[in-house]
């Protein structure tokens, strides 16, 4: 599918949600738990898939450099987030000092 | 990214958590989230939610019941008279005012829809029916007056998707404590007051409000509430280094300081280091933070850490020493360049206009063409880089002085001025002069029982600077003039100045005051 920041997804197969937050400029296909993620007012209709089921962190970002892809989790869940069938990694974030 | 998923977020993590308190008063993020969605049922139908008041449970509410509401929020100074409220909201004709009681009745008799803040609070709390929460950030969340120092105040827009930019960038969801508290006493109106509340919403940590500054009260409040965090603004950094001398003089130190206190952040304006060298010195155990940012930019771009503090502190290089004075480096996503005026890059060390890119960078302004070029925004902000990328401030640009030909920061000669020991306060302004274009002059503030020596103190700056940089005048000032924020009014030093001098003004070879 064609991705734009700002677009809620959730998976078809757990409670994960997520929002894209970098979108690559062409088509991906991003799955969670073994299943395409569906439209974040859709109803979750699939089943886990047990080799893709190390699930999801709310608040984590999971990202795709090459691709240029990345999605924040605004809701964890069981499945585990594929782009392309490929496996996301968390974003690690440098602790930086405290501004606020 | 639409910001009201960062409370989403922290909700569905951390209900029953203390999201914001002020005195007794408090709500969970569970009963925060209650509360956004009564304030967005009593704001439908409304173009705009203005909030005028001082720090407080209604402002939180008001933030995010407006972006509940899907309409931008316009935070307003609550010491404007009500004439200069009127202006700004017959701007936006179809805006719902939540404003204080004593302040309310006058708004209404000038034709505004307002609800006095006690009476949106407990009806907001009252609850409403949760919407959808909006993922596109697109649209505008704060329309936000800059200060004005230099000109007359206008309003910027920023969207969504610039503050969760910042927001994303700067802190980790969930990274707080259960035991975090942040002090927060910077106003609601100013940027910080608003980057404040959506990190530490993000962070999930308690938020408590002093609805006034005052360094005893706030040092009352930071003890009693085990204040972990706390952001405050250069004055008031200056009043908590005078609370701290004056219990160490009788003491008293180890009664009076935070324990708890483990980050203390400053900024939106100029920090003398005098008063940071006083404060590390009593507050050893805190790790201390300078923040730059513009209201453009959705708050902080550079931060000059706890660990860069200390390395300076320690030196005796006195380039690494210099530090203390500067804005630190700045976040990842951003991107700084320093021009000239013919808009070329100049090398590290070279002063020019500091330009910034980045996701939470907006440049632009209600009612205005945006200013972005390539995405760059111009903070007309005179600085430069040093060679392992630290920023330095040196002002505003129009505040730059040409003396015969020679730019001239005025933070350069006030940083050496307050190093004086007879110097309490100082403003360093250009004024006009028939032979160099400006003169330099110098408005100062002397410590109590010091006696007013104007050749002494230029003596002092010629010292440490060149005669070039050296006041050619040196007045002296009961006070100087400040915003609510800590941001020196320069334009009215300078026609206070120009005032005084009147007729009389000499020209060069010139004379002291």
């Amino acid at each position: 599918m064609e991705l734009k920041p700002g677009t809620k997804l959730r998976s078809d197969v757990c409670e994960t949600q997520v929002i894209v937050v970098r979108a690559p400029a062409g088509a991906v296909e991003l799955g969670c738990g073994g299943a395409p993620l569906i439209a974040a007012d859709a109803d979750p209709a699939g089943t886990l898939d047990p080799e893709l089921s190390d699930g999801s962190l709310i608040g984590k970002r999971y990202a795709d450099e090459d691709l240029g892809l990345e999605l924040l989790c605004t809701r964890g869940g069981a499945g585990t987030l594929t782009a392309n069938g490929v496996t996301l990694a968390i974003k690690g974030a440098k602790p930086l000092p405290s501004s606020d | 990214m639409h910001a009201l998923l960062l409370l989403d977020m922290a909700v569905a993590t951390s209900s029953d958590r203390i999201a914001v308190q002020q005195g007794d008063d408090r709500l969970t993020y569970g009963e925060l989230w209650a509360s956004v969605w009564g304030a967005a049922e009593m704001v439908a139908g409304a173009t705009h939610l203005a909030h005028i008041g001082p720090n407080g449970l209604a402002f939180p509410v008001a933030l995010f019941g407006a972006a509940a509401a899907g309409i931008p929020l316009i935070p307003l100074n609550y010491r404007l008279s009500d004439d200069q409220l009127d202006s700004m909201l017959r701007a936006h004709p179809g805006a719902i005012v939540v404003a204080e009681p004593e302040r309310a009745p006058a708004l209404a008799a000038r034709g505004h829809r307002v609800a006095d803040t006690a009476t949106f609070l407990e009806q907001a709390r009252a609850g409403g029916q949760p919407g959808e929460v909006p993922g596109d950030g697109e649209a505008i969340a704060l329309l936000l007056y800059t200060s004005g120092t230099t000109a007359a105040p206008k309003a910027a827009v920023l969207r969504h998707r610039h503050l969760t930019a910042y927001v994303l960038g700067a802190v980790e969801f969930g990274g707080a404590d259960e035991t975090d508290a942040v002090l927060v006493s910077v106003p609601p109106y100013h940027i910080a007051g608003v980057a404040n509340l959506l990190s530490n919403t993000y962070l999930g940590r308690r938020l408590v409000y002093l609805d006034h500054f005052d360094a005893a009260r706030w040092m009352e409040a930071a003890r009693e509430q085990q204040i972990t965090h706390a952001m405050v603004v250069p004055t008031m950094l200056a009043r908590l280094a005078d609370l701290l001398d004056d219990a160490a003089a009788r003491g008293e130190l180890d009664h009076v300081r935070p324990p708890s206190l483990r980050a203390l952040s400053y900024g939106g304006s100029r920090t003398p280091a005098t008063v940071l060298e006083r404060v590390m010195a009593r507050l050893p155990e805190t790790g201390l933070t300078n923040a730059y940012g513009l209201t453009e930019t959705s708050s902080t771009i550079s931060v000059l850490g706890p660990d860069d503090h200390q390395a300076a502190f320690a030196s005796d290089d006195p380039a690494v020493r210099g530090r203390l004075s500067s804005a630190g480096r700045v976040l990842p996503g951003v991107e700084v360049e320093v021009r000239d005026p013919d808009g070329a890059v100049v090398p590290a060390l070279e002063a020019g206009e500091i330009f910034v890119r980045g996701e939470q960078v907006s440049g632009e302004y209600e009612g205005r063409a945006p200013v972005l070029e390539d995405g760059w925004f111009p903070t007309r902000d005179r600085g430069w880089l040093d060679d392992d990328g630290f920023l330095f401030i040196e002002g505003r640009s129009d505040d730059t002085i040409i003396r015969g030909g020679e730019n001239v920061a005025p933070a350069e000669i006030e940083e050496v001025l307050g190093r004086h020991p007879d110097v309490e306060s100082c403003a360093v302004v250009g004024i006009d002069d028939e032979e160099w274009g400006q003169r330099i002059a110098a408005v100062v503030v002397l410590q109590d029982g010091a006696a007013p020596d104007a050749e002494d103190l230029r003596t002092f700056v010629r010292a440490a600077l060149r005669s070039t940089k050296t006041p050619d005048l040196v007045a002296f000032v009961d006070e100087l003039p400040y915003t609510e924020t800590g941001k020196l009014l320069r334009r009215d030093v300078r026609s206070d100045l120009v005032r005084s001098l009147g007729s009389t003004a000499p020209s060069a070879p010139a004379p002291t005051i």
